[in-house]
């Protein structure tokens, strides 16, 4: 067989044929690639422009929205648009950090999309120089029980693959997975949220760019070889599922971690050791090898010409088009100096990888590739990148907006049996423990990880200095759906309480936007009210975006995904003594709670439970109000005043001081500190009706303090805009006691864990 | 690779000895007996390789596939592994 | 002698190498140095530490690629001269492959990884890796892994029983994987080559969680120093 181009539509084919819309391209858009190009594109030209011009290689629907982010601060090395974003964590240490979403091949193919999730968002984070230290996980899902999905088997299935795909591929690579969360709604079925958020560490003076720069040098292509998978992964990601579309099928690719692994060493061997003769290095990741390449020359403000011919292959008869735009697992492109190629190769070699010359930059600006000694594709290189086009597309306000807010919150809520109502909720697979799923992560590879999953933040320590790192993600999609802008609002103040519990200081945040077809106007608005919503919150909290991702198109047969825009935030503890945990640790210690419960039932847990659906208006939060909380509580744990913290969030006061008591089991890593936490308990009041311990308000925590402590906790919250009330002590009861207004809660602490604890297993056997 | 030589298509099965526990094939047979067939009594899950070759003089394939069989493919702690050779007319 | 140096051997995918020599040569501050799988030599070194991970991807059996690495002859030398040798998790699997530990790691009855803090007992207080614990002492050392389920045959155990080559069980209730009577670790014949599926490297600083590794780095260090 010879010249497989022969079998590719001509350019006047690809125009009447108009193929380029099965690719996702509009007429509009071909018109406007063939006008910049003064000439019909060929084949090969016009699956580039296609793929460069989705919306998953170019966000060319929500590039006006990421652009009104904050994205600068006093500590941010590098913002948006490398690999991933930096900050400053000081001592000549930085923390690189990016998130991911991985939803549609995760939809098809569930343990293989995970898997291939995780890996991608690690070469995000060594591609910048860092080394992976800890990856964490927000997943959505369909709900687990037979009454309320439509396919309960199924999404059985998605969670038991999903979290064997990511602990398969992160335990092999081993890097920790120390955290995230995972919950249930109906939305979810058919198509599920899978977010991976990695962090790296990184030397200030190691820090790469993605660029290929200066004339002459060398691009070398290393890593796994190229085959036929992927193909159209990124146009893929950017369509909505239809029912019974099977040729999508053939868009998941399979990952090896083993390789993965070689290629981190090996690239940070190169980074380390010889970054006198590397220029840059990018991840192959959405559209392969034109996305990366592309992105690197655009960087630099150069050209380059590409030979395919020595782009290592796996397959045979692979046309230009294939190989641009396969999306192969595990590669990475770099920019060599001249004449050092050889000291590269050697490098790869020795740990077992291939790292061949695939073409070389040019300073005409031209994206060249040579095929079979035929120049197949000629390019300005910023047609494909920096001219990409950009959508102001219309919002319309959500018609559900309306109609939700009819109805109170408080509609359809009634709490006659407190007590069976707080079991039911610590057994909702939301609430209920998720130590099932992270029993199957190795947490505590490369052994700096001091807070495992289960509270609030994860926490890991940095070497060599007195600092460590919370981190956590979060996100409630059912607030955002009944509020898009308080909701945004909400998920990154939750964030932030979370890594304010830990005791660290909140640096910055990453984001996965997840949401449906942008070109639907409602969609469009909830994007654009809920980023307001980030941005307002992020500048209260002063934690710039400094990386993310816009998953779009979250679909199934036109049922959007609630909008949920993932949050991963990542605190600095600024000494390891000032780590806390959200478990109880003393009998005798004094509990309080910070900030006021008001009746926030709309989208809660509870109301869920009650009426089997979300409404009514979500009260405005107070964002500077919340920021001084979280400024005298940070003060009081920097003092050593405070010996266990935990926001309220899901299930409420009742459900936070449980999970306090529940500490930690005795079995998972926690248990030198709180030896007595099995049979801890609590005896608290709260002058509020029964109903108001299931209300989630954002912004209020349960702490435990010392007796010791306590007069001087009192003080530093007299003087401060927080308020602190002190509602019990932690016991040796074994009961969780909660008296109220009504008849309040009275259980013992171990049936009530053991509730919490089998839930989710029992839910998904 | 020599045109006149012999070539072989070898298949290997290798599967735990039968005092070895189990767990993935009697997950398995759980899941078959769960879906209503009836009639199944054991269910043990191996390893299949599929293996090209072409012969060496003096050597003959079957020695050279037990010892690759005996050092790498199974562990003869707790594996046990049978296997097929054929002439294969590529 | 002069104060001893540990080579820990890095393989194709081993990810608790650099964890082990944090241990040994920061926690502890014992010289260490990482040596390669393709090494031939492991001249200057004292005693051989075979780290946790996935051995070129664990793709056919845990550890069935790694012992044919060069670097295992020169360990094989080790463990007959009466050296040293200890292998944690994969490092456990590859000795066991490599024959020089009887048995096997096999899939865990859950059939599911697990990581969690492992109770352990210490079996055998006599040996050179144990001698620092008292016998019977509980340990919190944290395990990780799917395949670590300890298989021997019936007139195996009994050997390993008699010949008091059980270094360390799971406490009675805490088998997190399945392994014949509680075992989490065992040595040769004679004494020198442990293999266990908990990480001691992982429990030695307490802001981790357990400084519990500790003495088992002490009982070797002073084995090779008396």
């Amino acid at each position: 067989m010879k010249g497989v181009q022969l079998s590719e539509p001509t350019a006047e084919e690809v125009r009447d044929t108009k193929i380029y819309r099965s690719w996702s391209m509009t007429d509009a858009e071909y018109e406007r690639a063939v006008k910049m190009l003064g000439r019909l594109p060929n084949y090969t030209e016009a699956g580039l422009f296609a793929v460069m011009w989705s919306e998953h290689c170019c966000y060319k629907s929500s590039t006006p929205i990421l652009k009104t982010f904050p994205t600068t601060g006093p500590r941010v090395l590098q913002g948006p648009g490398e690999g991933a974003g930096i900050v400053d964590i000081g001592n000549g240490k930085a923390v690189v950090f990016k998130a991911e979403s991985h939803n549609h091949p995760s939809a098809v193919e569930p343990f293989e999309g995970a898997a291939t999730g995780v890996g991608g968002i690690l070469r995000d984070i060594f591609s910048m120089g860092a080394r992976p230290v800890a990856v964490l996980d927000s997943l959505r899902f369909g709900e687990l029980s037979a009454d309320k999905a439509k396919n309960v088997e199924h999404n059985k299935f998605l969670v038991d693959q999903v979290v064997a795909g990511i602990s398969s591929y992160g335990n092999c690579i081993g890097v920790p997975t120390v955290g995230g969360e995972t919950a249930f709604d109906s939305c979810y079925e058919g198509n599920p949220l899978v977010n991976v958020m990695c962090v790296g560490l990184i030397d200030q003076k190691d820090i790469q760019k993605g660029r290929a720069a200066g004339a002459g040098n060398s691009i070398m292509y290393v890593g796994a070889t190229t085959g036929r998978d992927g193909i159209h992964g990124a146009t893929f990601a950017s369509e909505e599922f239809g029912e019974g579309n099977e040729t999508q099928r053939s868009a998941v690719q399979v990952g090896d971690p083993f390789m993965e692994k070689q290629l981190v060493e090996a690239c940070l061997d190169v980074i380390h050791n010889h970054n006198d003769i590397l220029v840059g290095i990018q991840d192959m990741g959405a559209a392969g090898l034109v996305s990366s390449s592309t992105e690197m020359a655009s960087k630099a403000g150069t050209g380059l010409y590409l030979k395919l011919d020595d782009v290592p292959q796996r397959e045979t008869n692979m046309t230009p088009y294939e190989m641009m735009l396969s999306e192969s697992q595990e590669r990475m492109l770099l920019c060599v100096k001249k004449g050092h190629e050889q000291e590269i190769t050697d490098i790869f070699t020795s740990y077992g990888l291939d790292a061949v010359t695939i073409g070389n930059v040019t300073d005409d600006g031209m994206y060249t590739l040579e095929h079979k000694g035929k120049v197949v594709a000629e390019i300005p290189v910023r047609f494909l990148t920096d001219d990409a086009p950009e959508y102001h597309l219309p919002t319309a306000v959500p018609q559900r907006l309306a109609a939700l807010r009819t109805t109170d919150a408080r509609d359809g809520i009634s709490v006659t049996n407190p007590e069976q109502t707080f079991l039911e909720l610590l057994a909702s697979p939301t609430i209920a423990s998720k130590e099932h799923i992270w029993h199957t992560y190795d947490s505590q590879v490369l052994t700096n990880t001091v807070i495992r999953p289960g509270s609030d933040a994860a926490v890991i320590r940095v070497r060599n200095t007195d600092t460590a790192l919370a981190m956590t993600t979060d996100c409630n999609g059912r607030y955002i759906y009944l509020d898009p802008e308080i909701g945004g609002k909400i998920a990154v103040a939750e964030a932030a309480s979370n890594i304010v519990a830990s005791g660290a200081t909140p640096l910055a945040i990453t984001d996965c936007l997840n949401y449906g077809s942008p070109e639907n106007p409602e969609v469009m608005y909830d994007l654009t009210q809920s980023a307001a919503g980030l941005s307002a919150a992020c500048k209260t909290f002063e934690t710039p975006v400094i990386s993310g991702n816009v998953s779009l198109y979250n679909e199934t047969s036109h049922e959007a995904v609630y909008p949920t825009p993932m949050i991963g935030m990542v605190g600095l503890i600024e000494h390891t003594d000032h780590i806390v945990t959200q478990a109880f640790k003393a009998a005798g210690d004094a509990v309080y709670l910070i900030g006021s419960l008001r009746p926030d039932f709309a989208g809660s847990e509870l109301q869920k439970l009650q009426t089997g659906s979300i409404h009514g208006q979500i009260s405005d939060i107070d964002l500077e109000g919340i920021k001084a909380t979280h400024d005298t509580l940070l003060a009081a744990i920097r003092e050593g005043l405070v010996a266990s913290a935990h926001d309220v969030s899901e299930g409420g006061v009742a459900v936070a001081l449980a999970e306090s008591a529940f500490g930690f089991d005795s079995k998972s890593g926690d248990g030198s500190e709180n030896p007595q936490a099995d049979i801890l308990g609590v005896d608290a009041k709260l002058d509020l009706e029964d109903e108001l311990l299931f209300a989630e308000t954002i912004g209020t925590f349960v702490v435990s303090v010392p007796l010791t402590a306590v007069a001087r906790f009192e003080e530093l919250f007299a003087d401060s805009d927080a308020t602190a009330t002190r509602i019990g002590s932690v016991d040796n009861s074994g009961l969780l006691e909660i008296a109220t207004r009504g008849k309040g809660i009275s259980v013992s602490t171990m049936s009530a864990k053991k509730v919490w604890k089998e839930s989710l297993a029992c839910l998904l056997s | 690779m020599p045109t006149s030589s012999k070539n072989y298509k070898v298949t290997v099965y290798v599967t735990y000895k039968e005092s070895v526990l189990d767990p993935q094939g009697q997950a398995v047979q759980g899941a078959i007996t769960r879906m209503g067939y009836e009639g199944i009594d054991t269910v043990r899950i191996g390893k299949y390789f599929e293996i090209t070759a072409h012969e060496v003089p003096g050597t003959p394939i079957e020695q050279t596939v037990d010892s690759i069989c005996d050092k790498l493919l199974a562990n003869p702690n707790m594996e046990t592994y049978r296997y097929d050779i054929e002439e294969d007319a590529r | 002698m002069s104060a001893p140096r540990f080579a820990v051997i890095v393989f194709p995918g081993s990810n608790c190498d650099k964890d082990l020599l944090w241990a040994i040569q920061t926690v502890v501050g014992v010289d260490a140095e990482f040596v390669r799988h393709d090494a031939t030599s492991l001249k200057g070194f004292d005693a051989a530490m075979l780290p946790g991970g996935f051995s070129y991807g664990d793709y056919l059996r845990c550890g069935a690629i790694a012992r044919f690495s060069p670097v295992m002859e020169e360990v094989h030398r080790f463990a007959d001269e009466g050296k040293p040798v200890f292998g944690t998790c994969n490092g456990f699997q590859i000795l066991c492959e490599a024959g020089l530990l009887p048995g096997a790691l096999l899939k865990n009855t859950s059939l599911r990884f697990v990581c969690e803090t492992a109770e352990v007992e210490v079996a055998n207080n006599e040996t050179r890796f144990t001698s620092h614990y008292e016998k019977d002492q509980r340990l919190r050392i944290p395990v990780a892994h799917a395949e670590g389920r300890y298989t021997v045959t019936d007139e195996e155990l009994e050997e390993l029983t008699a010949n008091h080559q059980i270094a360390f069980r799971y406490a009675k209730g805490h088998n997190p994987n399945g392994s014949v009577d509680d075992i989490a670790g065992v040595t040769n014949k004679a004494g020198n080559v442990l293999g266990m599926m908990p990480h001691p490297e992982r429990a030695v600083e307490a802001l981790l969680g357990s400084a519990d590794g500790l003495p088992f780095f002490s009982s070797l260090i002073a084995s090779m120093t008396a």
